[in-house]
């Protein structure tokens, strides 16, 4: 009897199965961090600091607050290494006294209690005393070095790039030179769910934290360095989390330590759960950033040479900046064929709370900056902004600003047409009779709206964007990932990387059934916890299905090989392999195969030189937004979005469509709407009521479509998805208005006061 | 430590027990009281009266009036024909209000009752010529909503004074032939938003397109909503057209004094009040 193969009805890939998650989550009872039963945890709070920068002088208890109740932690009861461990340990957990004060949230102590209303008025009877210093705010202040937050100069790191002739020279010999400077603003990730942690200490002197996170071998090897303690008594697991979007990959280190610190000191867990208010204020934001770049090309539109001088503002700790700027500089000259390029990134620290993950990593910001340029460029010479797109576009054995030959899966011409085919026209009409109607008129109620006409514009944007981790940064991860069987026939996918709402589980199950030739329903996926899965590395780089999902295929892989041989062994040929799987729990225990992460053959990268495989491939996309501005209030609606990105190939259709549409509408909301805003170095608009993000009324209908040039060394030729949809639809918007209004705008958000100012100066102009 | 909540059953009730606790918070739908939970103080005590009997409903007066109970919700005044026919910026400014949970909940006096500057129902409340019922043990007091409103987030409410309606007694004219109503709503986003500027206008025109009444009610562009009186009286008397346009705008000035703040600019929303009367205007012509 020959082994039994699954026929196509019964392959996982390709098709949208349900969420093995969703159910839980639409009927309530999936538990997230808060949820958790735990009756005898208190309730911890952070005593942070009130200015921005300053030495820490002392902590004092209010004498009239009754303490009895209450746990109090401060630095001095660290006793190991007082850091949040990631790539520098200069971040306290605590400012201890005599330290210094970075930034207006930074931590200072942390109290606990039996409520929560108990701990927040015990943290406002802790006063500190702090002798106050001045401070650098923003970009200037900090290139000014108005004062040092960082070293000597303020630059936490530079790195640079360089391709071909010298600049300058190349920039001489051109007919035309695009100059501009670009800034943009942080972005709040807003996830659903605020932050949390809980945590407690075993009797065998082992800490467990579960709580809202991407990263559970970051906390880990936070906890470890805190704390002093090996693997096996750290154990760290990841609740059912509502959403990161980058946010989550390093913050959770922070809380993960303080819940910590406080369960020690008080003797029982202890749970931290941030509200709104106090995860706007705190935690980590999408880099602000100012780049300055020229493009320099020849009147048949050939591009020659790219300047790119690009400054981010870190914030006041290191955190992921340099790897942020990294990914910044390496997507500075876009999808273009280049000969010569010069890029030189600065990553400044400013005394703001720290800028980290979100959603694209640096890339926007840089992208933004360069189809703006883009799309100047063929304003100058008159051609249309796709054409000169598509003509200077990178193509399949083309280089890279590092030097990169391009050889697998570069779909870059591919998204182009692929949008040129729905959206022929160049442009829709320009001028307009009313703006659009919000809400939509309903028949039963006399229509009183006041009116106004509009102007239309259409942009477009084309970008690259890297999947995986930069350089030789998988190889040095080398992430891990397993496929067990379950006693009940199943099985059973073991890896740390989670599921934030981005469907990781249900692609996992997907690629592992069909790698076992299994129906889907019979795979599961672990929670993440560390003591019982190895470190597939970070949920971030948009590496989780293409990265550790080729590592769970190679491991079921391998475990269905074993399994096949040994129920041949043992009299059980051509039994279903849940059947095979059975007997192996049943006579000789689990089996269960790893697979260590193996680069494609040809990455190689040089971190001296910044030269070489900056990423392992790349997805492509190209993004058309079409927009009415209101000729009185500068409002913009979005009419028509459509964007074509090259997933390599799609795993689960439904839920890539979703990450792009997500992805899309945030990127959109940075642009248009979303604005985070300082004052003295804190935000002035830590609420939903005015730190906005876009509302379903505020999406366009989107169309999305998928092309799939598929990836050889991702499972099913998948690759990343997760960020690429941020990328573009920020200089498609600022192409549009720039189309509909004649402005040129450089910055991000582009608020209706904004355009206002920049639609004034225009018509002061002329 | 829990807060007093008392839900009285009939207005006497309410009445009795708002004598008593001067210093208690009045909720009315709880969508403004209850953002303050845990941010602010807790108040000393809570009456509820979001559903009292007497306080619900849209009632057509002998007197050609319409009375709107201050517990009426947002949901209510959509659903209210009398409202659509009679009223119908208020079912516009009603439909922008939040999302569907807010609708449901918030209430035209807890409007009234906060008077924000920013409060949506405001500024059709100044174009209709809305006159506030309050209620003591003491007996009625009518007074005209600009007048109620006297601040930033202050008001003529005295002691021992509930508010029971809103009297809108105008109706008549404003829903004549040739009444012109409009309202804009300019938010940081198109749903779920706190107003940057917001414009509720009624123009009266006779028979010669002659404008006879005229009503500029603005919101979120000085301290508290507002009347531009001095763009409404050079309207009165005259055609519309792109002259009077421009100098209805250009008069806001004597009238709203907008600032900075998280949401927008002065010059924001001085810029775009002017355009939208201007609009309005023209509308007109």
């Amino acid at each position: 009897m020959s082994v039994p193969t699954h026929s196509p009805a019964d392959v996982a890939v390709g098709r949208s199965p349900p969420r093995v998650d969703g159910a839980a989550k639409v009927s309530g009872r999936a538990l997230y961090v808060d949820d958790l039963p735990c009756e005898d945890a208190w309730h911890g709070a952070t005593v942070r600091s009130s200015v921005p920068h300053g030495r820490l002088r002392g902590v004092h208890l209010d004498r009239a607050f009754d303490w009895s109740d209450v746990t109090v932690v401060t630095a001095a009861d660290i006793r190991g290494c007082n850091v949040v461990s990631l790539i520098e340990g200069d971040q306290p957990a605590l400012v201890p006294v005599g330290g210094t004060i970075r930034h207006v949230a930074e931590p200072v102590a942390l109290v606990a209690a039996s409520t929560r209303a108990r701990a927040f008025a015990a943290a406002a009877a802790v006063r500190l005393e702090v002798d106050e210093l001045p401070a650098a705010l923003d970009l200037d202040a900090a290139l000014r070095a108005d004062a040092l937050v960082h070293g000597d100069d303020n630059v936490m790191k530079t790195l640079r790039i360089a391709k071909g002739d010298e600049v300058e020279r190349a920039l001489a010999g051109c007919d035309l030179v695009i100059e501009g400077v670009y800034e943009t603003g942080a972005q709040e990730q807003m996830y659903i769910e605020p932050q949390g942690m809980l945590a407690h200490w075993d009797e065998h002197g082992a800490c467990h934290v579960t709580g809202s996170m991407q990263c559970p071998y970051y906390v880990h090897s936070a906890m470890k360095v805190l704390f002093g303690l090996d693997d096996a008594h750290a154990i760290v697991t990841q609740a059912v989390t509502g959403g990161g979007f980058g946010g989550k990959e390093e913050y959770p280190s922070m809380l993960a330590l303080h819940a910590a610190l406080l369960a020690r000191a008080a003797g029982r867990p202890v749970k931290i759960v941030y509200d709104r208010e106090e995860d706007v204020a705190a935690t980590t934001k999408r880099h602000p950033s100012r780049v300055r770049h020229r493009l320099g090309l020849m009147r048949d539109g050939t591009f020659v040479a790219a300047d790119v001088d690009l400054v981010l503002d870190g914030g006041a700790y290191v955190t992921l900046t340099p790897v942020v700027l990294s990914r910044a500089v390496l997507h500075a000259a876009g999808p273009y064929r280049l000969p010569h390029v010069r890029v030189v990134g600065r990553a400044l620290a400013t005394n703001t709370p720290p800028h980290g993950a979100f959603r694209g990593f640096g890339a926007p910001q840089a992208i933004f900056a360069t189809e703006r340029q883009v799309d100047r460029a063929a304003r100058a010479l008159g051609v249309d902004p796709w054409e000169l797109r598509r003509k200077n576009a990178l193509r399949a054995g083309d280089t890279t600003s590092t030097g990169q030959v391009l050889e697998h899966s570069v779909g870059s011409l591919a998204v182009l047409d692929a949008l040129r085919r729905v959206a022929p026209s160049p442009r829709p009409d320009h001028e307009g009779s009313s703006s659009p109607a919000w809400p939509p008129p309903r028949d039963e109620l006399p229509d009183v709206r006041l009116g106004s006409p509009v102007r239309r514009g259409r942009g477009i944007a084309f970008c690259m964007h890297g999947a995986g981790f930069t350089g030789s940064g998988e190889q040095r991860l080398a992430g891990r990932a397993s496929v067990a069987t379950r006693p009940d026939g199943g099985f059973e996918v073991r890896s740390s990387s989670t599921d934030i709402g981005q469907g990781a589980f249900t692609t996992f199950a997907q690629i592992a059934a069909d790698a076992l030739g299994v129906d889907g329903a019979r795979v599961s996926v672990l929670e993440p916890t560390t003591d019982r899965v190895p470190d597939s590395g970070p949920t971030v780089a948009s590496r989780t299905c293409m990265v550790v999902g080729k590592v769970v295929e190679d491991a079921a892989t391998a475990l269905r090989a074993h399994l096949l041989a040994w129920g041949r062994a043992h009299g059980l040929s051509g039994a279903d392999l849940g059947e095979i799987a059975r007997a192996h729990v049943r006579d000789v225990g689990e089996a269960e195969r790893t697979v260590t992460y193996a680069p494609p053959p040809g990455i190689a990268w040089d971190d001296e030189s910044y030269t070489g495989s900056a990423y392992p491939v790349y997805g492509w996309a190209a993004c058309l937004v079409d927009v009415a501005v209101d000729d009185d209030t500068h409002e913009v609606t979005i009419e028509r979005c459509v964007h074509a990105v090259d997933v390599g190939h799609a795993i689960h259709p439904v839920m890539v469509q979703g990450q792009i549409e997500g992805g899309t509408l945030q990127a959109l909301g940075w642009a248009l709407l979303e604005a985070v805003k300082y004052g003295g170095g804190r935000v002035l608009n830590p609420r939903m009521t005015d730190c906005i993000i876009p509302t379903s009324a505020d999406a366009p209908k989107m169309e999305t479509l998928l092309v799939e040039s598929p990836y050889p060394f991702g499972p099913h030729g998948a690759k990343g998805v997760g960020e690429i949809p941020m990328d573009g639809p920020a200089a498609a918007a600022a192409n549009a208005l720039a189309d509909a209004l004649g402005i040129e705008p450089a910055c991000v958000p582009m608020l209706p006061e904004t355009i206002a100012a920049a639609r004034a100066a225009r018509e002061g102009a002329t | 430590m829990t807060t007093p909540w008392i839900r009285p059953a009939t207005l006497d009730e309410a009445l009795a027990v708002r004598e008593e606790h001067a210093d208690w918070r009045v909720l009315a739908g709880g969508t403004d009281l209850m953002v303050d939970a845990g941010r602010r103080p807790a108040p000393a005590g809570v009456i509820d009266l979001f559903g009292l009997p007497g306080l619900v409903g849209v009632e057509p007066m002998r007197d050609g009036s319409l009375r709107i109970g201050a517990a009426t919700t947002y949901s209510m005044l959509l659903a209210s024909d009398d409202v659509r026919r009679h009223l119908p910026l208020l079912a516009a400014v009603a439909r922008e209000v939040g999302a569907w949970q807010i609708q449901a909940r918030g209430t035209l006096g807890g409007n009234v009752g906060t008077c924000s500057p920013v409060g949506d129902t405001l500024p059709a409340l100044l174009a209709l010529d809305a006159e506030v019922e309050l209620v003591s043990r003491k007996g009625v007091r009518l007074v005209a909503f600009d007048d109620f409103c006297t601040g930033y987030r202050t008001t003529d409410l005295r002691p021992g004074e509930l508010i029971a309606a809103l009297r809108f007694g105008r109706r008549a004219l404003f829903a004549s032939e040739g009444a012109r109503h409009a309202w804009r709503k300019v938010g940081t986003r198109r749903a779920q938003s706190v107003s940057k500027v917001m414009l509720a206008a009624v123009a009266v025109l006779d028979d010669e397109r002659r404008i006879t009444c005229a009503r500029l009610g603005l919101g979120a562009v000085r301290e508290r909503p507002v009347r531009a009186r001095a763009a409404e009286d050079l309207l009165v008397g005259e055609r519309a057209d792109a002259a009077l346009a421009q100098r209805a705008s250009e008069a806001l000035t004597h009238d709203i004094a907008p600032i900075d703040d998280v949401r927008s600019t002065a010059a924001y929303r001085r810029d775009v009040a002017a355009r939208l009367v201007r609009r309005f205007v023209l509308s007109l012509a």
